[in-house]
């Protein structure tokens, strides 16, 4: 890690002195998001000169995980954000002839119907007084119903108060042990994400948990799910003959393409009939298709059989679930990508964006950005996350949205042995209209929250306001305090908000040069695979001839200029520190 | 190209990594040469122990270095007090695990720590118990460190409960690991003992008595779990034979009782004939025979030369001894070792006696599955069917379901356990042969319990597709025995127990060996049509059998050797009826 810091260093050396005189870049990503991370640090990988905006203060944009006080900070900031004013007449001024201007958006407008509720008491309550109460609750300026919620606690009975509860004020003391995502995704264990990030030695830069288990809400309550061999040999809830059943169906479902006369006749039919046709117990049923295949009740045989191959072919490699996550939670993984984009010699640039394109008229093709402070940068790509893009360049507007809620708890949603497991679970539709909905339940050792507190995220496509399409799950889940305050509560805070799922577009629902990669953000799914493919697609489309990031050398093989090989040993110490920034220079 | 990373060629690399091995082998060599150097000069001092952890550190394999390490630390050990014996043995115990992460499976290295934790003034067996943990979650089936992990329960006194439960945990996450099926069956009979059979209530059981027949059989409400734990294993992955293993052990009992299972004294040749309930080496056992109440001195002697452990011996009494028919005698073998004897009384008229346990009171051929209830045993065999529907071509559970049944009702369930057999050759042919035998046992198991219940001396055993010959010593009274049309190759050194036999008939085979044909003194009449008795020698042995006289041989290839007849009629002179 020394090399890594060292090699940064060098770069920022270069934001220094060299960064205004760079007059032509290959490539310009503006957002780094996770695509645009992985796309920039393809670039860098093969020698291309890469130059990161973004107008934020943190890396990884709607990817980015923030501690519990930067939350809160960014929860102010979305209440508050407003358009910069437009610096018109002075990137018109650096328009020539023969060239037409682009205005990017400055309005992100992907998250919406953001709101908190807050369930834990403020303070430990030692000796109760009525008057401290409601003088409290003014300090955390959150929505106005957490405002009622709280007012509504004041007159609450202490006597009621036994075992001790994790005060609102204490999250905020232990804040920075949080690290909470804005998407929550896993990483299948043999998912594109996971093959990218060994292919590319990306790996090193982070530091993974296994799932511990599968979980499912099946009839009022919440159970583990068998799916591994170990699992099912172990589980309680199915018979011997559940038992078989169930492998059996896995079994063929491993290559199931081998068997096509076992699916045939299913082919234009719903996954569904054909495991009721396979004749599987009810509850084997419902393991399958939700929580294995984790598919709708309308998805066909094929793509159910697919679905459930690839979870099968996920299980073992690194544990008994096919699921990883990164410690410090999924913000780290697009880091990482930046890092290695850094370490080849890519730019970055927090709170700095472009305010517009130049356009070679007669090519059609981007040949410079005008940013923020009124500098005119030459590109021969320009890389944009969707939010950046005005309606005017739009073909089409027909966006999803995702529901999303964070929870932050004090007991595991299914309590078992180890209070040290990361959990899925997932729960089916709980009417027909509703979405189903994907929870993942993180511990501490996770290094995403405090301990003695779970971090609960839950994901559905939205058909409605978050906080209408994730609150009846969650109160079927949680035994959350109608009355806060009145009795203890499992869920301590909360958080819902819809974030933009832009997945469906592509490159023909925007009307820009042919250099502008337009990059959609996250989307709905569990995994990261789709964003992952984009990247790649992009990156070919770019750099058609090269690799896509091949691996990264070891550090003590890369020769340095003028150099042989770096003298080895352990770390590296001042001289040679200055040797590469003298290198740098030259 | 301007900014980007220049790296070193693969060629560059290989090189600089064949440098390195190059002066790590000779640093390798030299030091090697140094510390052997050291120990033929006897020097047994620090800098050996430092020189050996070097070459160690690389190659943990290397024993004789082990061994001169021992070799100073037992020296050092003298020079030294107590507290500095336990630090210097710790760091030894440090430097051990450093190195079995070279090699986890070093034999040296396991030795070495066992042996370190014998001369540790206070060994701390806790730690070692969990090093033991962290490998086998590593290698869950390293036998090196399931040996040692013996070592350190023993010595350290872990109760068998928390034991059982460490194979608990360690099914629990992979149930493919026998190690811990087979260490489970060696808790269980500790922890969940059967109740000793027969035995009051208030005598006491009392240390010392030596294993009995059930001692290493678990109580029946344990076993229910067991048997619970194993459906499981078997229903999850019905291919894999950990468990099924595990599961035909529940379900087997111990060795049978060792015992004289018969006594036979016959007047002509005044022979007596001793069967015992597994093969013995009758010389070396200690055997007595007393006739009539006086010790006899007689020669022991298995019933065919090649077999040197034999359930079936034979011995000639004196001349004279017995022979007058109006005599009665009364004879007893004893076995001395086994503290076990058997009486057989000859009366007056009768050419011969016997006196025996017949298979069926004993339910011999029961052995492998049958001390539970058959209450229980029928359940597990409704288990196992219900597997079978689910899973038809699963070569375990039919398996298994043979010997269920056979454990039941051998007679009864004949019909489905030819028609599993049958199942079994074809979806695992590469073991049809062994089902081929397999069946072949029971069937002749089964001709034994009908000709007992018969009561007749006749075994007739045709057009069966027997593949191969046991059970010979139960066959030891038959007289005529008909093997037909079968696919025997030989008639095996055992045949030669069948001690009564005088007609034996074994047409349609494809016979060439007579090994077996050895020394039956009443054996009158053989046919063996259409067998592949190829060569005059294979019928040499025909020869020890003074009584033949009808001897048939149409259909053998032996039929084209040159001059055959009177080759043959000098070989047999006393047969008389000769068809060729």
């Amino acid at each position: 890690m020394a090399r890594i810091s060292q090699i940064e260093g060098n770069f920022q050396f270069r934001e220094r002195s060299q960064w205004w005189s760079v007059t032509m870049l290959s490539v310009c990503v503006h957002f780094p998001g996770l695509t645009e991370s992985v796309i920039a640090a393809a670039c860098s990988r093969v020698g291309q000169s890469v130059l990161h905006l973004d107008r934020r203060n943190y890396y990884a944009g709607n990817w980015a995980s923030f501690t519990f006080n930067g939350l809160l900070s960014w929860i102010e900031q979305y209440k508050q954000e407003v358009p910069i004013t437009e610096l018109e007449q002075v990137w018109r001024s650096l328009i020539d002839e023969g060239e037409d201007a682009v205005p990017l958006s400055a309005l992100d407008s992907s998250i919406s119907n953001l709101e908190v509720f807050c369930y834990a008491r403020l303070h430990e309550v030692s000796e109760p007084k009525e008057d401290q109460h409601t003088s409290d609750i003014s300090e955390p300026s959150q929505s106005q119903e957490e405002k009622e919620s709280q007012l509504s606690s004041s007159p609450a009975d202490p006597t009621v108060e036994v075992q001790k509860k994790i005060t609102y004020q204490k999250l905020v003391k232990e804040g920075r042990r949080f690290n909470i995502d804005l998407v929550s995704k896993l990483m299948y264990s043999r998912g594109a994400l996971v093959d990218l990030l060994i292919k590319s030695n990306v790996s090193r830069y982070a530091e993974f948990k296994n799932i511990g288990r599968i979980l499912t809400y099946r009839n009022g309550k919440v159970e583990q799910v068998p799916c591994s061999r170990a699992d099912v040999f172990a589980s309680k809830q199915l018979t011997v003959v559940e038992k078989r059943m169930l492998m059996k169906f896995l079994t063929f479902c491993l290559d199931f393409e081998q068997h096509p006369e076992e699916y045939q006749d299913y082919t234009e039919k719903p996954f569904r009939e054909f495991l009721k046709n396979k004749k599987l117990t009810e509850n084997l049923q419902h393991f399958i298709l939700h929580s294995i295949a984790m598919v709708t009740q309308h998805t066909l045989t094929e793509e159910g059989l697919k679905a459930t191959q690839h979870f099968l072919r996920c299980l073992g490699r690194y544990g008994n679930t096919p699921f990883l996550f990164p410690l410090y939670g999924l913000g780290e993984i697009p880091q990482c990508f930046c890092r290695m984009c850094a370490v080849f010699g890519g730019i970055y640039c927090l709170r700095h964006s472009v305010e517009c394109l130049v356009v070679d008229k007669v090519s059609n093709k981007v040949k410079a950005v005008i940013d923020t402070r009124g500098q005119r940068i030459s590109c021969s790509h320009f890389v944009v996350e969707d939010s950046y893009i005005r309606d005017e360049q739009r073909q089409s507007t027909a966006y999803r949205q995702i529901s999303r809620a964070v929870l932050i708890t004090d007991r595991s949603v299914l309590p078992s042995e180890s209070d040290q497991q990361i959990s899925m679970v997932t729960i089916p539709p709980l009417e027909s209209s509703a979405p189903a909905v994907r929870m993942v339940e993180l511990c501490s050792s996770s290094m995403t929250c405090m301990p003695g507190t779970y971090l609960v995220h839950l994901t559905c496509s939205s058909s409605g306001k978050a906080q209408e399409d994730l609150a009846p799950v969650i109160s079927q889940l949680f035994h959350v305090s109608t009355i806060p305050g009145e009795e203890p509560s499992e869920v301590l805070w909360v958080m819902y908000f819809n974030m933009r799922d832009t997945s469906a577009l592509d490159s023909s629902s925007y009307s820009l040069p042919s250099n502008v990669h337009v990059c959609t953000g996250p989307d709905d799914s569990l995994c990261s695979d789709y964003s992952i493919k984009l990247a790649e697609s992009v990156f070919h489309h770019i750099l058609p001839d090269e690799e896509f990031c091949p691996p990264a050398p070891n550090p003590e093989d890369i020769i340095y200029d003028g150099d042989g090989p770096q003298a080895k040993g352990p770390g590296f110490d001042e001289s040679t520190n200055t040797e590469c920034l003298e290198s740098s220079q030259e | 190209m301007h900014g980007r990373v220049k790296i070193k060629s693969t060629a560059q690399q290989e090189e600089e990594k064949r440098k390195e091995k190059e002066k790590k082998l000779k640093a390798f060599v030299s030091a090697r040469d140094a510390v052997l150097k050291k120990r033929s000069a006897g020097e047994h001092d620090e800098e050996a122990l430092q020189l050996t952890r070097q070459l160690l550190s690389s190659n943990p394999d290397f024993a004789t270095l082990w061994n001169y390490r021992r070799e100073v630390l037992l020296h050092l050990e003298t020079l030294r007090e107590k507290d500095e014996v336990q630090k210097l043995y710790e760091s030894e115990l440090h430097f051990i695990e450093a190195c079995l992460k070279v090699n986890p499976k070093s034999y040296g290295c396991w030795h070495h720590r066992t042996w370190v934790n014998t001369r540790l003034p206070q060994p701390d067996w806790t730690r070692e118990l969990g090093l033991c943990d962290r490998c086998l979650s590593l290698d869950e089936r390293n036998f090196h460190c399931w040996d040692y992990r013996r070592v350190v329960v023993k010595a350290s006194g872990v109760s068998v409960e928390q034991e059982l439960q460490f194979t608990d945990r360690l099914i629990g996450s992979n149930f493919s690991n026998y190690s811990s099926w087979h260490y489970r069956s060696t808790l269980l009979p500790q922890l969940h003992p059967q109740p000793a059979p027969d035995s009051a209530p208030n005598t006491s059981p009392s240390p010392t008595t030596s294993p009995q027949f059930h001692s290493h059989r678990v109580c029946e409400e344990q076993l229910l779990k067991e048997y619970e734990l194993s459906h499981n294993a078997f229903f999850t992955d019905p291919n894999d034979q950990s468990a099924w293993f595990y599961y035909r052990w529940l379900l087997g009992r111990a060795e049978r009782e060792e015992m004289i299972s018969c006594v036979y004294v016959s007047r002509e040749g005044e022979r007596v004939s001793v069967a015992f309930s597994k093969p013995v080496h009758a010389q070396s056992e200690g055997l007595m025979l007393v006739l009539d109440g006086q010790p006899q001195q007689v020669e022991w002697r298995s019933t065919h030369p090649r077999l040197r452990h034999s359930p079936v011996w034979l011995c000639d009494l004196p001349p004279g001894s017995i022979s007058d028919m109006s005599n009665e005698h009364n004879l007893t073998i004893h076995w001395t070792e086994k503290h076990t004897h058997r009486d057989c009384a000859l009366y007056t008229g009768c050419a011969e006696s016997w006196c025996r346990d017949s298979a069926t009171n004993l339910e011999l051929f029961r052995s492998e599955l049958s001390v539970e209830k058959s209450s229980v045993l029928q359940a597990e065999l409704q288990s196992c069917n219900q597997l079978l529907e689910l899973e038809p071509q699963n070569k375990w559970c039919l398996l298994t379901i043979i010997l269920l049944m056979r454990a039941l009702d051998p007679l009864g369930h004949e019909k489905e356990t030819l028609a599993h057999f049958q199942t079994l050759k074809e979806v695992d042919p590469m073991r049809s042969t062994y089902y081929s035998d397999l069946c072949s046992k029971f069937l002749i198991e089964n001709t034994i319990l009908k000709m007992e219940y018969a009561e007749v001396r006749v075994f007739s055993l045709s057009n069966k597709n027997l593949t191969t010959l046991c059970h010979l010593d139960q066959l030891l009274f038959v007289t005529h025995i008909n093997l037909s049309s079968n696919q025997l190759l030989r008639l095996p050194p055992h045949f030669a127990m069948l001690q009564c036999l005088e007609v034996l008939e074994a047409d349609d085979n494809a016979i060439e060996n007579l090994e077996g044909l050895y020394h039956l003194p009443k054996l009158e009449e053989v046919s063996l049509r259409n067998n592949q008795i190829c060569k005059l020698s294979d019928l040499e042995s025909l020869a020890s059998c003074t009584k033949l006289t009808r001897l048939d041989l149409r259909g053998n290839p032996v039929h084209r050797t040159a001059h055959i007849e009177s080759e043959l009629s000098q070989l047999l002179p006393r047969v008389t009826a000769l068809s060729l």
